[in-house]
């Protein structure tokens, strides 16, 4: 009983809403250090992104145009934090301990480069592997089960 | 001078309190809606009406405040109201919301 449906309108606005909806998350992980937002929720708002995308196009497109597991993105973030928090060793420091410095460039001109960031980073692929996988592992749940285990 | 600038900012004040008090009735009638609507699309459009008031009760408040940090705030109710809403949409219109092949 499957209804054939047509989508345009959802699809059309989709692909304009998502690209505003990645570049705002871009805007809060990096606007993190000194402004509302972070790498929390950075990552809940690409994972939105990336739901709304599901919700137009399903499942088995998405699979196409995004081809990676987000199960994976959960140990590439935990490692990339714990590597932050390791690298101080290196200059005899105590663990987590962060710096800053100033850098000039040729477009934006003097800009403070803190290595909070990449610990926000860390917490940016975590946040979007646990939030994808969840929704998506309650979607799959639906029909045919052992089809397309990984 | 100064007396004009004084007036002027009572005038917001007040402009801006008498706004969050019609909002507020608006968010009490939606409630009704909600809570009483005979069918579930009735309850969907009074969420999503709701999400739209908030949005403007953050704005009037970030004027209230005098502050920019609630800028965000309203720019991330409005998305999470779409997606929220197209959710239901999908949910009531085909029963899921994630379908496993649309085309």
């Amino acid at each position: 009983m499957r209804i054939r449906t047509n989508d345009l309108i959802l699809r059309t606005t989709t692909s304009i809403i998502a690209f505003i909806l990645l570049g705002f998350s871009l805007y809060l992980f990096f606007a993190g250090h000194n402004k509302p937002g972070g790498g929390f929720i950075g990552g809940l708002m690409t994972a939105a992104a990336i739901v709304l995308m599901y919700m137009a196009y399903g499942l088995e497109t998405m699979k196409k145009i995004l081809p990676w597991n987000f199960r994976y993105f959960i140990p590439a973030g935990l490692l990339i934090a714990l590597v932050t928090g390791i690298g101080s060793f290196l200059f005899g420091q105590p663990f987590l301990s962060h710096t800053f410095a100033y850098f000039q460039f040729p477009l934006v001109g003097k800009t403070e480069l803190a290595t909070a960031i990449l610990f926000d980073l860390g917490v940016y692929l975590t946040v979007i592997g646990i939030t994808m996988t969840i929704i998506l592992t309650i979607a799959e749940d639906d029909e045919e089960p052992a089809s397309n285990v990984e | 001078m100064e007396s004009l600038a004084v007036f002027f900012d009572d005038m917001i004040r007040y402009v801006t309190i008498a706004c969050l008090i019609v909002i507020s009735i608006s968010l009490i009638i939606l409630m009704y809606r909600a809570i009483k609507g005979p069918t579930n699309p009735d309850r969907a459009v009074a969420l999503d009406t709701i999400g739209i008031n908030l949005m403007a009760i953050a704005g009037l408040m970030a004027i209230l405040l005098i502050t920019t940090q609630l800028n965000d705030v309203i720019l991330l109710i409005g998305i999470l109201l779409f997606i929220g809403t197209v959710a239901i949409a999908k949910f009531l219109e085909k029963g899921v919301i994630i379908e496993r092949d649309l085309d």
